[in-house]
């Protein structure tokens, strides 16, 4: 009774109440879908060894460990801030606070330098090895795993003593800060702030793109393979490097193909992609651009195919390219029964019916996976029909706000439809069109789920394109260093690409200023 | 009366006929039903492969291999969502369906959770200030979005092996942040943009301290744009599978769309519960996705379509 009377004064004048109140109907949500859960759970698995696989257990486990996570990173990036907010909005109240601050400032610094490269090492960036210089970098981390160690032997659980020591040092840290606050003044910085807001994206950006792309290069010049365990015991050097590319440009990319082979397949694929894209978006988003009934239905419908999940499609594609039992067989045989009772007289057309004959020859199921032609049109027709919503979407936006009056002035002075639509509509969905074109072909260039979800590239690596065939030159061949030369050249062809776009369009200019 | 003035006597047929064909204002019926044809042929197209998929799920598993076109099929049956929902006891079988819906969600929502979070103040810094190297910044992240997901896979992969996060949540979630820090910041910087200067001058000008700018104007005001993104992320992460597949290689530790795909992969392949654990997953997805549609769109055109 309490519960949703409380909801109900929640209602009113919510801007004023707490912003606990205002989530509150969410959070009954949530509990209401985990007590609804755990109900299923019990009442449909009450023993481990039938029904639902996961318990409460998994559940309260994930939550620790990403809650933890969570935390974790929160607790880190509040430290990392306050030191810089010291360093751009603190100044030392004397020569003799200068000191102790500069001094503190720089042993943090260091610290966290070392651990920095604690990490490069531990990812194999480089080795250090035994030496001097190696134990002196380590250290933090060695102190740091070394307390973690004491208490996991008192208390038997690594979660708990990594966060203890975590939560310590971070106090002995904020400690630090304290000290300095105590000994500095305020002082005004302009660019303190802006700083401050992009800090915690670029630690983000620096370890996630920078890092990987500079291990990828050194990478490129190595021979890491299954066989050298990875980068365990690869060699690097400018030869392998060498190499890589030699084999990328006259051997094969993964198993069968060659390079240019592959490329000049995935440039058709991006080509015929964008192509029915765009001009299946067009058609559809034109006949859809004018008051008509029912325009919502058919765009709900229209959309469906952007809206299933990709793997979700692709998978059903794949089963309808079945030679028997798939869709487009059906339809195949059905239309091949039908041409060739024509071509038999027993459906009677007048004039035409002996011409049936060579239709019924020619037209009738085929060979989706097995053959190389088939089997690429048979990927290009799940792309082309999961993307084109996307386009049509996008057009229909574009074409909603050019202003209707451009038309009326067009027809008084007496121009056609086709006029019309070459003179105002095209360009005035140039903006819409230009970076959706764009974005479409590299993310087509690169679209790697469909090929590899329908054919996985074959028969014979016969439909891979480029980011299929690096994909399974990693990941089934186990080829790394190649395969990191071969990505760097990918990567090379798209900039290529990019610069190109930027300084035709200008969009450079647009966007940062 | 003169003769020539008076028009001349139509026959009803011509007069229909060119109501049908030509008329006036708008287009003629004729027109219409072109068009309403041409529109309920493509509806047709998108909506039929989508439609086998939950004709396939409610076959019986004695005819899963038919060539027939019905949609609804002769004896339709919910065994399929039932061993896929709840398992199979007397085979001994669990069901790992809500195993992989809980692996997805937990791993893309706190993805979705970290963009957010790095995302929300750095783009607003992009958006507001003039600092060295914004453009630089911001060249840069227009470059990841041109950049392949699996380029940095490969290094990616390698480092969290060495690390030892193959196999757990967190190196997923790793992974995902790659592409999805990015994209965040973008579409983020494109709403505040449009978001007037002058609100917040006139609050500075009260008296109020940037912070407070921000979390008492910036953050309320651009409440769309942060649901856009998180669902952005979230969309982008949740149907995923070249990167899960390689970062995650335990049964245990599988999302959805690495748990259905081993229903594909079986001794025998199972495509009633394939199908009916697809139409479980994608129904709630479409629906949002459905609902969600106008907003999405709009902040697709916010982020990248900006002249």
């Amino acid at each position: 009774m309490a519960l949703p009377l409380l909801i109900l004064q929640a209602r009113p004048g919510m801007e004023n109440k707490s912003p606990l109140r205002r989530l509150l109907p969410y959070i009954y949500w949530v509990g209401g879908l985990f007590i609804l859960y755990f109900l299923l759970n019990y009442l449909i698995s009450p023993t481990d060894s039938a029904g639902i696989s996961l318990n409460a257990g998994m559940v309260v486990e994930r939550l620790g460990e990403i809650g933890g996570f969570l935390f974790g990173i929160l607790v880190g990036l509040g430290l990392i801030e306050t030191y810089f907010y010291q360093i751009f909005f603190r100044q030392p109240r004397d020569a003799k606070a200068k000191t102790i601050i500069r001094g503190l400032q720089i042993f943090l610094g260091l610290l966290t330098l070392l651990s920095i490269f604690t990490f490069f090492e531990a990812t194999d960036l480089f080795r250090l090895g035994d030496t001097f210089i190696g134990n002196f970098i380590r250290l933090p981390i060695t102190l740091f795993s070394g307390l973690q160690s004491i208490l996991y032997n008192i208390l038997y659980d690594k979660a708990v003593a990594g966060m203890i020591v975590g939560l310590l040092l971070a106090l002995i840290i904020s400690g630090i800060y304290v000290v300095i606050h105590k000994l500095s003044i305020p002082r005004n910085s302009k660019l303190g702030l802006p700083y401050l807001l992009i800090l915690p994206a670029l630690i983000g950006i620096l370890f996630l793109i920078i890092y990987p792309f500079l291990f990828e290069t050194k990478l490129a010049f190595s021979n890491a393979s299954l066989g050298t365990q990875a980068t365990k015991n690869a060699q690097y050097g400018l030869i392998y490097g060498w190499e890589n590319l030699k084999t990328l440009f006259t051997g094969k990319v993964a198993k069968d193909a060659m390079f240019f082979e592959v490329f000049g397949r995935t440039i058709l694929w991006t080509v015929i992609n964008v192509t029915f894209h765009v001009g299946g978006g067009m058609a559809l988003a034109l006949l859809l651009h004018r008051p008509m009934k029912m325009q919502g239905v058919y765009r709900t419908f229209l959309i469906i195919p952007w809206a299933i999940p990709t793997t979700i499609a692709a998978m059903a594609l794949r089963n309808e390219f079945d030679s028997r039992y798939g869709l487009f067989n059906i339809l195949l045989t059905d239309l091949n029964t039908w041409l060739t009772a024509v071509s038999h007289g027993a459906v009677n057309i007048p004039l035409l019916g002996d011409s049936f004959s060579w239709l019924a020859a020619h037209i009738g199921p085929v060979s989706w996976k097995q053959d190389a032609l088939w089997a690429f049109v048979s990927v290009l027709m799940s792309n082309i029909w999961l993307g084109i919503p996307f386009m049509c979407v996008i057009i229909l936006g574009g074409l909603q706000s050019i202003s209707q009056e451009y038309y009326e002035a067009a027809e008084i002075d007496g121009a056609t439809k086709v006029q019309q639509f070459r003179h105002i509509t095209l360009p005035l969905l140039r903006p819409v069109l230009t970076p959706a074109i764009i974005l479409g072909v590299v993310w087509t260039f690169n679209k790697i789920d469909i090929i590899y979800l329908i054919t996985q590239g074959g028969p014979q690596e016969k439909t891979d394109i480029l980011v299929s065939s690096m994909y399974k030159a990693a990941f089934q061949f186990y080829r790394y260093g190649f395969t990191a030369m071969f990505a760097l050249v990918i990567f090379v062809i798209l900039l290529i690409f990019t610069l190109i776009y930027l300084r035709a369009s200008g969009g450079l200019k647009s966007a940062t200023e | 009366m003169n003769t020539e003035n008076t028009p001349k006597p139509v026959s009803p047929v011509t007069k229909a006929l060119r109501w049908f064909f030509v008329r006036g204002r708008g287009d003629s019926p004729f027109k219409r039903m072109l068009i309403h044809a041409a529109l309920i042929i493509a509806s047709i197209i998108a909506v039929y492969p989508a439609l086998r998929v939950i004709t396939i799920s409610l076959r019986p598993n004695d005819t899963l291999l038919t060539t027939s076109l019905q949609i609804i099929p002769e004896n339709a049956t919910l065994d399929n969502y039932k061993e896929v929902l709840f398992g199979a006891p007397e085979k001994n079988r669990q069901s790992d369906f809500f195993l992989w819906i809980w692996n997805s969600f937990s791993i893309v929502a706190v993805t979705s959770v970290i963009s957010m979070i790095l995302a929300a103040v750095s783009a607003y810094a992009f958006s507001r200030f003039k600092f060295p190297g914004r453009a630089a910044g911001l060249v840069f992240l227009l470059t990841t979005q041109m950049i392949p997901a699996g380029m940095l896979l490969l290094p990616l992969f390698i480092m969290l092996a060495q690390l030892k996060m193959i196999n757990t949540a967190l190196g997923l979630i790793i992974a995902y942040s790659v592409s999805s820090v990015p994209l965040t910041i973008w579409t983020l910087k494109g709403y505040y943009d449009t978001i007037p200067v002058d609100l917040e001058e006139a609050a500075l000008i009260d008296g109020a301290n940037r912070f407070t700018v921000f979390t008492r104007i910036i953050l309320p005001l651009s409440t769309p744009a942060l649901a856009i993104a998180f669902l952005f992320s979230f969309m982008g992460g949740w149907s995923e599978y070249i990167v899960a597949r390689v970062v995650l290689q335990r049964n245990d530790m599988f999302t959805w769309p690495l748990g259905i795909f081993t229903f594909a992969q079986q001794f025998t392949v199972s495509w009633g519960q394939f199908s009916a654990a697809s139409v479980l997953i994608a129904i709630p997805v479409m629906a949002l996705f459905l609902y969600s549609s106008k907003w999405l769109i709009s902040g697709l055109t916010l982020g990248s379509v900006k002249g």
